[in-house]
């Protein structure tokens, strides 16, 4: 990914996560995780991890979002603007963010950088070596595209396959608890 | 071409912005969305890992998007429990303020 669109993206992002703090309306709120999720997404996009990016829209901006929009929504917070600020949680909100970012500069600084491998036609052709012949991978590979998704579910059905299934089971139990959860206790 | 520190860094600043988002709002609806903003920093961080450390065959290395696969996964599930607990207590208490939330206090 070129470094212009690497700034751009991170930019989206972090102002995005900027302004879930500073709006007070919890919708604009919300909206704002959504353009940070966005800007997610394209930086996961530019690391060519095409999958995540795609899920990350999905999953986050098109479901999880949607939902803390309709609970916003159902709750109708009138409120809001209400309460003064209390500066005690700001200052320590301050001070613990200028706390973790000097640390992280302090390690990052002294971690040796490294830039990102070479994801070419020659590197495609090694690893195609590693799958069967005619396989779809290892066509695609070939051909000079990275098969992201192929990729992805060799590893997931292979190699996961046990905590794929655990998922599913906590999925269920999840879906079972927010029906329990919901429903109006009869009194 | 972004290095790897750049990416950690953002994802650090990131993380770093929705903890002050759970110390500083005191909507717990909010809160709940700075929460996941940490749990996407920490899916950046993988994903910029697995792309600059590739496997042994010179392809990225699946195993950390496996690891954001599950997290997300794991992420919706909880968001769904989360807001109905957060629904729940809106019936019992009338309130989403965490400042009118008191009965654990000693």
């Amino acid at each position: 990914m070129p470094s212009y669109l690497f700034w751009l993206f991170s930019v989206i992002m972090l102002a995005g996560g900027a302004a879930v703090i500073a709006f007070r309306n919890p919708v604009a709120s919300a909206l704002s995780v959504v353009a940070c999720f966005v800007g997610l997404a394209g930086l996961f996009i530019g690391l060519s991890a095409f999958f995540v990016g795609v899920i990350q829209i999905l999953v986050y901006t098109g479901a999880v979002m949607v939902l803390f929009l309709f609970i916003i929504m159902l709750l109708d917070l009138k409120d809001e603007e209400k309460s003064a600020k209390p500066l005690v949680p700001i200052a320590a909100g301050i001070g613990l963010v200028a706390a973790f970012t000097m640390q992280l500069i302090g390690v990052l600084s002294r971690s040796p950088d490294t830039t990102a491998p070479a994801l070419d036609a020659q590197t495609f052709t090694v690893a195609a070596a590693g799958f069967p012949a005619s396989s779809k991978i290892a066509t695609n590979l070939l051909s000079g595209k990275l098969p992201d998704v192929h990729l992805i579910g060799r590893t997931l059905f292979t190699q996961y396959n046990l905590p794929l299934q655990i998922l599913g089971v906590l999925l269920l139990v999840a879906t079972i608890g927010v029906v329990v959860l919901s429903k109006r206790q009869a009194d | 071409m972004a290095s790897l520190n750049d990416y950690l860094l953002v994802s650090g600043l990131l993380f770093a912005i929705g903890l002050a988002g759970v110390v500083v709002r005191r909507n717990i609806i909010v809160v709940f969305m700075c929460l996941e903003l940490m749990l996407s920093a920490a899916n950046l961080t993988l994903v910029a890992f697995s792309r600059f450390h590739p496997a042994a065959n010179g392809l990225p290395d699946y195993n950390g998007q496996m690891l954001v696969f599950f997290v997300i996964t794991v992420a919706a599930a909880e968001v769904a429990v989360g807001l109905a607990i957060i629904v729940a207590l809106y019936r019992a208490r009338q309130t989403i303020h965490t400042d009118d939330l008191t009965s654990l206090k000693g």
